[in-house]
């Protein structure tokens, strides 16, 4: 191997490789490389960042994972050293399909040319040899359904705009991605912007738009940089230039309101005011931006529209299941060994996604959750479920945008849901009463039962009110807030029982319910516990007081010989 | 107008572009002052009152001065199951100061976010923007030393 000849390196420096140190190790690599040194996006593989490829004379690449910023790791790429090296697992490769991450981290994605030697632009080009209704009728062929959580059909959302006749038309592509815990459309955004806005001057043809909006949340200044240097790039190769059309397209930073991916309040938002939803009808093609004609989809659907006119939207369609094509995004973090940015053909199995790929140990995953807090936990007893839109809804969970949250057996249930109700009731726009005051009895009820106050009738009482913020709320997030209550009820009613009835949190993790215990024949005496107390709880003779002790757990995370632990409370 | 907001006139004046005026005042200042609100709805020709209805809904914006240092601590889904609660907690008790709240030498101010978009690195924080992964309590403290530092 060490006669092969290196042509070039690639570094992925998205955010979440920065994150792990890679512009580090992409500074000292071109400082010593004889050989260009790119910056690239995301390849996916999380886990293994900071990432480098080498690529090689002949075409092949050789990868290196978790690299060091240090002489030693760099130089051992330099000179193609075995060690350190990194290869897709080969169970992950028998599953995954990569179409629409295709170009991640294969160019680098602020060059145009770079976009374009690969492929990118032809599939604009193909549209506009094609009259704009074939346009639409192609994409209707391929099935595809909205990623932004909905599924509505996209080739019929793009023949209502089409339809209009009005002097503005607009189309927004929501990039607001409020899912906590999810990072597809970061990902793509950051790393093949151009395949996002080639999506969006497609569906500018087809439905004859005269404006494009990006709402991309602040909370991803990469991304925001990435799609306005792509998009000057658009005006210089005056690829806005559609059907006769100047099209000016936009991008607006988000402030914050998790609301506003709803499509009606982030119209609000652009519009400048508070992002509160509206009731609809008047849909958004119908009414929307200032009043003119607006068609909103999401990043990952605009993402996937190259590829359809590309292969064909009869193509596209032989991927996936009957009633969910193509393939999906989905964003693995939580309690598994490889988190990470995945893609999978419509209807893969949660078991294959979480196992196989996301590396999870059988034993002691408890649950996922689809679609974050609108969505609703799936036991692992029911991981043989394949991912489509229709399956996924049956469990009383959700597709969702694409972010799976491993949940493992250390974790309990009813805190995850006390969880997910502290972030709805405090997103609630305020507008319903169901959804302002709705959730935040929910919310409360459950801070109860975390705190070991919690009655029998609380649990009632959540099982009732459910369903009535559900019907009493205009939007989906007041519709959807109370799925991750109703979901862990359905399948851990006994950890929901056991904390009102016996006060015990099994898994160990709400606070009121656990004490701390110092296991004296482990503790080797060194102190280190006694110092990083922040209350002084633990005394001289290494004995923790509970009454002072505020469960902060400092002093197990310092403990070299893992001596000091939770236990039920009053348990020792 | 003030002097100090002429920036502002870069951006458009129709009352669409609130919100990006806001964040270019923001951008500037750290935090949205009252004299900056009278500034922004002279120039957008709006009450002061609707200004503040769009500040109050959207939670990017501050209304009081951060530190020089802005941490922000990723309560997300997939950090708060590896423990972001705690991170947090060990943060408040090294600085002294809880969420939401800027020390007393306007050094550090600390806040919790909903997701970074790093999930995969849970659990997450940033300082001035900066991400920083999987975070546990020895290399939290430290990251906080080498800036206190600074
Ligand atoms: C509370 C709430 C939050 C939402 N957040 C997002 C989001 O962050 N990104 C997104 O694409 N869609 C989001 N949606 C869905 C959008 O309203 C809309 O259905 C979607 O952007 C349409 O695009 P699609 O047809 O391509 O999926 C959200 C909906 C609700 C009710
Ligand atoms: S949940 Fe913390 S970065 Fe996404």
């Amino acid at each position: 191997m060490s006669d092969a000849k290196i042509k070039k390196f690639r570094v992925g420096v998205a955010s979440c490789g920065v994150a792990a140190g890679a512009d580090a190790v992409l500074e000292l690599l071109s400082a010593r490389a004889t050989v260009p040194v790119e910056g690239t996006g995301c390849l996916g593989h999380c886990y293994a960042e900071p990432l480098v490829e080498a690529v090689l004379e002949d075409g092949k690449s050789v990868f290196y994972g978790n690299v060091k910023a240090d002489e030693k790791s760099i130089e051992n790429i330099l000179n193609l050293g075995e060690e350190g090296r990194f290869e897709v697992p080969a169970l992950r490769k028998a599953i995954e399909k990569v179409k629409v991450l295709a170009l991640a981290g294969r160019i680098n994605p602020t060059d145009f040319d770079d976009y374009v030697a690969h492929g990118g632009y032809a599939g604009l080009r193909k549209a506009l040899t094609m009259r704009p209704e074939e346009v639409v009728n192609e994409v209707k062929i391929s099935g595809l359904r909205g990623r932004g959580g909905g599924g509505f059909p996209t080739g019929n959302k793009w023949s209502f705009l089409a339809a209009k006749q009005a002097d503005e038309k607009i189309v927004i592509c929501n990039a607001d991605e409020g899912d906590p815990g999810a990072f597809m459309d970061r990902s793509l955004m950051e790393s093949a912007p151009h395949q996002v806005l080639e999506g969006m001057l497609i569906a500018a043809h087809a439905t004859g738009a005269t404006k494009l909006f990006i709402y991309c949340r602040a909370e991803y200044p990469m991304a925001i940089k990435h799609l306005k240097i792509a998009i000057d790039q658009i005006y210089e190769h005056k690829l806005n230039h559609v059907d006769g059309r100047e099209l000016e397209i936009i991008v607006k930073e988000g402030a914050g309101a998790f609301v506003c991916g709803e499509e009606t309040a982030l119209i609000a938002s652009l519009e400048g005011g508070r992002g509160t939803p509206r009731f609809r009808p008047p849909f958004p093609t119908d009414k929307g931006w200032k009043g003119y004609p607006t068609m909103i989809n999401n990043v990952e659907t605009f993402g996937n529209v190259p590829l359809i006119l590309n292969e064909g939207g009869a193509k596209f369609a032989e991927v996936g299941t009957e009633g969910s094509k193509g393939t999906k995004l989905f964003a693995l973090a939580g309690d598994l060994k490889y988190p990470g940015l995945v893609e999978v053909p419509m209807g893969t199995t949660i078991a294959q996604i979480v196992f196989d790929i996301g590396g999870a140990d059988r034993d002691s995953v408890k649950a996922v959750q689809t679609g974050g807090p609108s969505g609703g936990c799936i036991p692992a007893e029911l991981f043989d479920t394949p991912v489509d839109y229709d399956s996924l809804k049956k469990l009383g969970a959700i597709m969702g945008s694409g972010g799976m949250i491993v949940i493992g057996r250390n974790r309990c249930m009813v805190e995850t849901a006390r969880y997910f109700l502290s972030f709805t009731h405090r997103e609630s726009c305020g507008k319903c009463t169901f959804c302002r005051v709705g959730t935040t009895r929910m919310f409360e009820i459950l801070e109860r039962i975390t705190a070991g106050k919690g009655t029998e009738e609380d649990l009632a009482l959540l099982e009732e009110l459910g369903p009535k913020v559900r019907a009493g709320s205009l939007c989906g997030l007041g519709q959807t807030a109370p799925n991750p209550v109703l979901a862990t009820l359905r399948y851990y009613r006994h950890e929901y029982e056991a904390h009102v009835k016996d006060h015990c949190c099994e898994a160990l993790e709400c606070k009121a319910l656990v004490d701390l215990f110092l296991d004296q024949s482990k503790c080797v005496k060194c102190k280190l516990c006694i110092k990083s107390c922040p209350v002084g709880a633990i005394s001289d003779n290494f004995v923790i007081d509970n009454a002072k002790c505020t469960r902060c757990n400092s002093c197990a995370a310092v403990c070299p010989k893992h001596a000091i632990r939770r236990v039920k409370k009053g348990s020792n | 107008m003030d002097q100090k907001y002429s920036f502002l006139e870069k951006i458009g004046r129709e009352p669409s572009n609130l919100i990006k005026g806001l964040q270019a005042i923001q951008g500037a200042e750290g935090y949205v002052s009252d004299e900056s609100i009278t500034a922004v709805a002279e120039y957008f020709g709006i009450p002061e009152v609707e200004v503040e209805g769009v500040l109050s809904f959207y939670a990017q914006f501050k209304r009081v001065k951060p530190g020089r240092f802005k941490i922000a601590v990723c309560d997300g889904t997939a950090c708060h199951i590896k423990g972001s609660v705690q991170i947090q907690e060990w943060i408040s008790s090294a600085l002294g100061i809880k969420s939401g709240e800027t020390d007393k030498n306007g050094t550090f101010s600390l806040e919790t976010v909903a997701c970074l978009g790093c999930c995969s690195l849970a659990p997450v924080m940033s300082i001035n923007g900066r991400v920083y992964g999987k975070l546990d309590r020895k290399n939290t403290i430290k990251i906080l030393k080498e800036y206190e530092a600074k």
